[in-house]
């Protein structure tokens, strides 16, 4: 029940945001973190009952018909997402409303807040692939409406749409993957997929479906190569990039792969691609983050970078490697989200993110400088803080990896120093480097700033002094829902002297000979992604949708070509093939020649009807064809009245005659024919005409044969005389029983005929 | 009967096709006519053909009985005013079309626009 009805009022609040804000003024931000805030809480109460391994589920049935059901399942992995999500979700939003004031349209800003903290904490108690998937695209399209917050801006549209794009391909491919998931289980409920993965696992569609959540997933946490969207979306406002690069959004992916690891998980295909990608984006990742110079991108390339190593973590799928994947994604979400609302702060009180032209704040901001050198000490795996735990578990998961683990160890060490000298730089560069020119004095942020950051940089510090008091009972259920085969490792700041150890000094040493020697090293890096990597993803991305565009103009302007004939050709062709095709499976007709029913005067008329037609087509003369036409109405009124059709004979009489003078009433004012096809075109016309004639001529022989009940019919002559007191059956019909059909046909021609007098009499003249 | 009339059906169809593909915006007239005395005679051959008995009911109680069916006569009853209609309509939207256009060729028409 709670957290069905959580998520709703949260939604609700999302709704109602945007209308409060002006009479709730600058405390709004402080007045719509209460009931996330309320959330943490609930969620951290129930910390206890989850450590006993009990897993909350509630369903509310949404379409029964098709199976469907919202249906939230809650276990230790859900508990430590949800925590992070609205805890942070919390800090966020006192950030926000005191971050956004000078800004236009506040209270929408935060409404899309709260819509995304909705759709991501949606995704995390999901218990039904379908439920995921409404929150997973809720995360997509509230991330596109922040992102392009700044919508003035056509960097910031443009990186939206990126985003949009980039997960929204990725949202439609994981539709897909689910659906394919579900056939083996002919169910999408959680609970039945986790209670045995080998179905799927032992079912053709295992590669395609994982194919598509792969997909799915490494598209919504930037891997590589879908990772240029993430750094292109820190376009958006601070709060928008602290809390999508720590708890929401980016981990979605790593939580969907989290959550079908026992599912999915385990395979050579799954730890391969896993690994594979996980170990590129890492390193790209941290790589492409060497040389950048604003604050919030060298944050972003290192997120994309902590995602991949998620990835690699998840995907090596030992003890150590999970147990490492749930303390680093805690490290992470807890230092990356201070980082970003520093870099927020800094922005805000220097003016510029360029950290060519920071330097000297420590003087002017102290408090905030501490917050965030530790949070980047955590960032650089030190002790005492979190971080140094989650790097430690990280090289003792690569180094016990059962695959390549030289290779991964390798990555693995080179992008810890490049965190290890990012830590130093930004630290050292920022707060004690040359001062610039401020505009104005620089100043300490405000409450509302740095609340957030300061408790989360204290989080991170209790946590990493009091591992396994305080951050087991946290991480330890997460990591059995992750693993069912895995314990939890009992975390110690303190392991003894060994290999792990000696590795993490010289990841310390090594960054900071990198630091000391940068003004050598970055010219030259620099240079080197210069030649080798120029081509930047995000425009080959967009030259990519241009071409698309290109493609479809194209097809559009061949198929859409303004040809009635060709219009017309298509359809006829279309329909007579395939109901060839269906002649030709169908039965043999078996036709019986039968000369004694043909009487001669009958067989005159349709040879008559049969050349007058001809003629009429071929004709040159219109005259000619109109009087072929004539000839065609009478021989018709002729079979009629041979095949007991009385009325009809007459109304064909009548309206043939009429016909007629009207045509020619109309070609006395048309020209003569011309000649406006080749004969190539009319052989063609001709050919077409050939295969939908044949096919009516095999259709009516069809219908000939086959013989069907007139229930209907009965009814009309046994009631015709009793009920309606009339003798001809087809007028009674007409004009009784179906008389309001009659109606409508009589509506018909007066409409027409309307039509005929305002085409001839009310013509405005025109020049 | 029933082969010499598939044969014509099949023609009247062929013929309403090959003038509904034609560029003269009055042969696309001529094609609806023929599709529609076409489409009458497939309904007509379909209900079943009756030699010489009429539906209609003689004496008190009447005698039904090999009779021909009332129900497609008056179905295509309502297709023969109703194709009256429709091509009278049309004709004259191509009186109309030539007076504004000057011109009966529907491809000249989509250079001109």
């Amino acid at each position: 029940m709670t957290t069905g009805l959580f998520l709703l009022i949260l939604l609700l609040v999302a709704a109602i945001a945007p209308f409060l804000r002006k009479y709730l003024k600058h405390q709004a931000g402080w007045i719509y973190a209460l009931w996330p805030f309320a959330g943490f809480l609930y969620y951290l109460s129930l910390l206890p009952v989850i450590q006993q391994g009990e897993i909350l589920i509630e369903s509310y049935e949404w379409i029964p018909v098709l199976g469907l059901s919202f249906t939230f399942y809650v276990d230790g992995l859900s508990v430590l997402f949800s925590l992070l999500v609205l805890g942070i979700g919390t800090f966020i939003l006192v950030y926000a409303g005191y971050y956004m004031r000078p800004y236009p349209m506040k209270g929408r800003f935060l409404g899309y807040l709260l819509l995304f903290m909705t759709a991501m904490q949606g995704i995390v108690v999901s218990g039904n692939l379908i439920t995921m998937f409404v929150f997973w695209e809720l995360t997509s399209i509230s991330s596109y409406l922040l992102i392009g917050y700044y919508h003035e801006k056509p960097e910031a549209r443009a990186s939206a749409l990126q985003a949009l794009l980039i997960t929204g391909f990725g949202g439609l491919a994981l539709l897909g993957g689910f659906v394919l998931l579900a056939i083996p289980y002919d169910s999408y409920e959680l609970t039945t997929l986790l209670s045995d993965g080998d179905v799927i696992k032992n079912h053709y569609l295992y590669i395609p479906a994982l194919i598509l959540i792969l997909i799915g997933a490494f598209t919504k946490s930037a891997q590589f190569p879908f990772h240029f969207w993430l750094p292109g979306a820190m376009t958006a406002p601070s709060p928008v990039s602290a809390y999508l690069h720590s708890a929401t959004m980016v981990k979605a992916g790593v939580f969907l792969l989290a959550r079908l690891n026992p599912v999915l998980g385990g395979t050579e295909v799954w730890s391969y691609s896993l690994t594979i990608v996980g170990v590129t984006t890492m390193f790209v990742g941290a790589w492409l983050s060497v040389t950048q110079v604003d604050l919030k991108r060298i944050l972003a390339y290192t997120t994309v970078s902590a995602l991949g190593t998620l990835v690699l973590l998840i995907g090596t799928g030992t003890e150590y490697a999970i147990n490492a994947a749930i303390v680093f994604l805690l490290v992470h979400a807890l230092y990356k989200g201070t980082l970003f609302m520093m870099a927020g702060n800094i922005e805000k009180k220097t003016g510029t993110r360029d950290i060519r032209y920071l330097g000297g704040l420590f003087k002017y901001m102290p408090f905030a400088a501490i917050i965030m050198i530790l949070a980047l000490v955590s960032m650089a795996g030190v002790p005492p803080m979190l971080g140094f735990l989650g790097k430690e578990l990280i090289y003792e998961a690569s180094v016990a990896a059962p695959k390549a683990h030289l290779f991964i160890l390798t990555l693995g060490f080179l992008t810890n120093v490049i965190l290890v000298f990012l830590s130093l730089r930004l630290a050292i560069d920022i707060f004690w480097g040359k001062e610039p020119v401020y505009d104005k004095k620089p100043q300490e942020p405000s409450l509302s700033l740095i609340l957030g950051p300061f408790l989360m940089v204290l989080a991170s510090f209790v946590l990493g002094l009091l591992p396994s008091a305080m951050a087991g009972p946290l991480t330890s259920k997460a990591i059995t829902a992750i693993s069912p085969l895995h314990d939890a490792i009992i975390l110690k700041l303190w392991h003894g002297f060994n290999i792990v150890l000696a590795l993490s000094v010289l990841t310390l040493l090594s960054g900071y000979l990198v630091f000391r020697y940068r003004h050598q090293l970055l010219p030259a890096i620099d240079r080197f992604n210069i030649r080798y990597f120029r081509r930047e993803f995000t425009r080959v991305f967009f030259s990519m949708i241009d071409a698309f565009l290109v493609f479809t103009k194209l097809k559009t302007r061949a198929l859409q070509h303004g040809y009635h004939r060709f219009y017309l050709m298509t359809l006829f062709v279309v329909a007579s093939v395939m109901v060839w095709v269906m002649i030709w499976r169908a039965d043999p007709i078996i036709l019986e020649l039968n000369f004694s029913d043909m009487p001669i005067n009958l067989i005159a008329v349709v040879v008559l009807i049969i050349a007058a037609t001809l003629s009429a087509v071929v004709s040159n003369s219109r005259v000619v064809a109109l009087i072929c036409m004539g000839v065609i109405g009478f021989g018709i009124t002729i079979i009629f009245i041979a095949y007991s059709g009385v009325d009809l004979a007459i109304t064909m009489i009548m309206v043939e005659t009429l016909m007629i003078i009207l045509a020619m009433a109309v070609v006395y004012h048309l020209p003569k024919y011309q000649n406006f096809s080749s004969t190539g075109a009319r052989m063609r016309d001709a050919l077409v005409a050939t295969l939908v004639g044949t096919f009516f001529m095999v259709l009516v022989l069809q219908a000939g044969t086959s013989t069907l009940d007139a229930p209907i019919s009965a009814y009309y002559k046994e009631a015709s005389y009793s009920l309606a007191f009339g003798r001809n059956i087809v007028n009674v019909i007409l004009v009784d029983f179906r008389a309001l059909d009659t109606l409508g046909e009589i509506t018909v021609i007066s409409i027409a005929a309307l039509g005929i007098y305002a085409m001839i009499k009310l013509t405005k003249k025109t020049n | 009967m029933l082969f010499l009339f598939a044969i014509m059906i099949g023609v009247l169809y062929g013929a309403a096709v090959y003038l509904l593909l034609r560029r003269n915006i009055f042969k696309l007239v001529l094609g609806l006519i023929f599709l529609g005395h076409a489409t009458n005679m497939l309904l007509f051959v379909a209900g079943g053909l009756t030699n010489g008995k009429p539906a209609f009911i003689r004496g008190l109680q009447g005698e039904t009985v090999g009779m021909s069916d009332p129900l497609p006569q008056a179905l295509i009853l309502t297709a023969i005013v109703i194709g009256l209609g429709v091509t009278a309509f049309a004709l004259t939207l191509v009186y109309r079309f030539y007076k504004v256009t000057k011109t009966v060729d529907f491809d000249q028409l989509s250079e001109n626009e």
